[in-house]
């Protein structure tokens, strides 16, 4: 997709990928026939760049056909830069303003909640992403307002544009960070399906608080000389590049 | 549309005048919501005693929602609930509303079209004695300026609850700007209320007045005295600044042949400069503004500052014979 698009952004996508195929394919309860089915489960990518990942999922579900992927980031794709939900048909939430998408779930999952609606909200952020303050804003209310049915995922894999997150601004420790916010807290490795699995089978149990799973990922996983490099965070793959993932990801 | 004369409530001296905040008439309609209108949801950020929203937490405490001292995060939790049905009305002051929150309203709220109201309470230099970081007089220009918004300023108590309740009915974000201090009363049990259709307060012949909020009364008091002097004045209440009503602007700016727009906000990007935005396209005539001149405000009594900032009847009157002048 970031390679026929020219501009995009393959590592926050591929660290992300593990996580979004045990979502729409193992975990939540969705209907792409009805994408405003009212039990549904609700999605939102608060890290809006890594959509490439997002509109696969929702391609692969059968959202929209495939032959879309070839258009992102062109004029009059229904694929935007960022997600926006008024054009792309499964996508709940408009976003690429990065730290708003907690806020938006908690939101939706009080609103649900005041309905007796029992769908689950999941929120998708990066881990440079959880500098923003409203991240924190979102947490505090999302606990006062024990919304049990929110499961947030941090994609943590210690990189942000400017490099290691950790040089960056330090979050650790993050699980105690969100524990002191009232959450519940998972950690998980992030690329290893069955125990993703479980953690969000778990995550869904909660009776009192909201859950946080903090995904150990890496940058760009799946192909080498992407992995762990914060030169992959926004750009695309020229041809030779492309032909090189690509055999990796199938061989 | 033109104000029949039991539309408007005879215009005296400020103290002889009735008045009651706007913020009076967000509350009542907030109320009135509560029972007709099951999906209305109120958010405030800590200041519902001042905003007036503590009324309808009373009495619908499940629908109520404090968020805390958190702005960002109340647009985006009124968001989210708007995505579940609900109709969020956001309440705060407006400048931590319209300012503190501007990316949150353009990304979550506009971008996306939410259905999501925005009282922006304390608007102007009508929150007085607390200075200039709490008198917004700058939402007009940074509401206006993001697509998908609606942007209406009362001009009056009895609008203000009208506007609200009309924002229920509208689909998309609405921004309504509310004040604190009580506002003459100028309208009256009839007078119509309807989003994008300025009313014409006081017909006239020379020169047109375009106004919102209170500079409405101030106007139709400036025009008063300028009669006795033989000058003619129309009355515009622009109560809705977007979507603009174009063709009642152009039609009055092509009668009289000069306007002046007076607005308690800033000149830079406010009612006057969407105003000027249609009338230079479309009919350009000698234009005068009254506003606040790039300035912040400061601490003092809101009409001890409306003076100082050459907002009151005199200023307007000023400006009318400015442009009259031009006219000729
Ligand atoms: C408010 C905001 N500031 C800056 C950016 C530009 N930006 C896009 S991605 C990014 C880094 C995100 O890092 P992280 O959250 O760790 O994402 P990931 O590593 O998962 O790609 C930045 C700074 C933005 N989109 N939004
Ligand atoms: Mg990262």
């Amino acid at each position: 997709m970031t390679y026929k698009a020219g501009s995009g952004h393959p590592g926050g996508s591929l660290s992300s990928a593990d996580i979004m195929a045990v979502l729409y394919f193992d975990i939540m309860r969705h209907d792409p026939k009805e994408p405003k089915w009212e039990k549904r489960d609700r999605f939102f990518l608060s890290k809006g760049h890594a959509c490439p990942v997002l509109y696969a999922a929702l391609a692969e579900s059968g959202y929209f056909p495939k032959k879309h992927l070839a258009t992102f980031r062109q004029l009059n794709s229904i694929l935007q830069g960022h997600p926006h939900r008024l054009k792309t048909p499964g996508i709940e939430m408009s976003s690429g303003s990065l730290g708003q998408g907690l806020s938006i779930a908690a939101g939706t999952a009080l609103g649900l909640k005041m309905d007796g609606n029992r769908s689950k909200i999941f929120c998708l952020m990066g881990d440079g992403e959880l500098q923003e303050g409203q991240i924190w804003e979102a947490a505090m209310a999302a606990g006062h307002f024990k919304l049990n049915n929110l499961i947030g995922i941090v994609d943590y894999n210690n990189l942000q544009i400017d490099g290691p997150v950790e040089k960056v601004m330090g979050l650790a420790p993050l699980a105690d960070k969100w524990r002191a916010f009232r959450w519940n807290v998972i950690e998980v490795d992030g690329h290893d399906i069955s125990r993703i699995k479980s953690a969000f089978i778990k995550a869904g149990q909660s009776k009192t608080k909201p859950t946080v799973i903090i995904a150990r990922t890496i940058k760009g996983k799946g192909i080498s000389f992407m992995e762990n490099q914060a030169g992959w965070h926004g750009k695309a793959p020229n041809k030779e590049e492309y032909e090189m993932a690509m055999q990796e990801l199938n061989g | 549309m033109i104000m029949k004369n039991n539309f408007l409530a005879k215009i005296t001296e400020l103290n002889s005048m009735e008045q009651q905040p706007t913020r009076f008439g967000y509350a009542d309609a907030l109320l009135e919501l509560g029972t007709r209108e099951k999906r209305v949801v109120v958010l405030d950020a800590d200041l519902s005693k001042s905003t007036l929203t503590s009324r309808f937490a009373e009495k619908y405490p499940k629908r109520f929602f404090d968020i805390g001292i958190a702005e960002q995060n109340m647009l985006g939790m009124a968001g989210g609930l708007s995505l579940t049905g609900k109709i969020p009305f956001v309440t705060t002051y407006g400048v931590f509303l319209a300012g503190r929150a501007w990316d949150q309203i353009r990304t979550s709220i506009c971008y996306a079209d939410l259905n999501v109201k925005l009282a922006g309470a304390h608007g102007g230099l009508s929150v007085g004695p607390d200075g200039a970081t709490h008198q917004a007089l700058e939402e007009i220009s940074i509401m206006r300026v993001l697509p998908n918004m609606k942007v209406i300023v009362p001009c009056d108590t009895r609008q203000a609850r009208l506007a609200t309740l009309a924002a229920a009915q509208m689909s998309g974000p609405v921004y309504i700007r509310l004040g604190r201090e009580p506002i003459p009363v100028l309208t009256t049990q009839k007078t119509p209320f309807n989003v994008g259709k300025a009313q014409i307060m006081k017909p006239g012949r020379d020169v047109t007045i375009i106004a919102c909020g209170l500079m409405v009364y101030l106007s139709l008091l400036a025009a008063q005295k300028l009669t006795k002097e033989g000058i003619s004045c129309e009355v515009i209440n622009l109560h809705t600044i977007k979507p603009i009503d174009r063709k009642a602007l152009i039609a009055s700016a092509k009668k009289t042949g000069a306007v002046i727009t007076a607005e308690e906000h800033q000149l830079a990007g406010g009612m006057g400069s969407a105003v000027a935005e249609v009338l230079a396209q479309e009919c350009p005539v000698p234009m005068e503004m009254v506003g606040v001149r790039d300035t912040f405000g400061e601490s003092g009594q809101p009409w001890e500052l409306m003076k100082k900032y050459h907002l009151m009847d005199g200023d307007i009157a000023k400006a009318v014979k400015r442009a009259v002048q031009r006219k000729k």
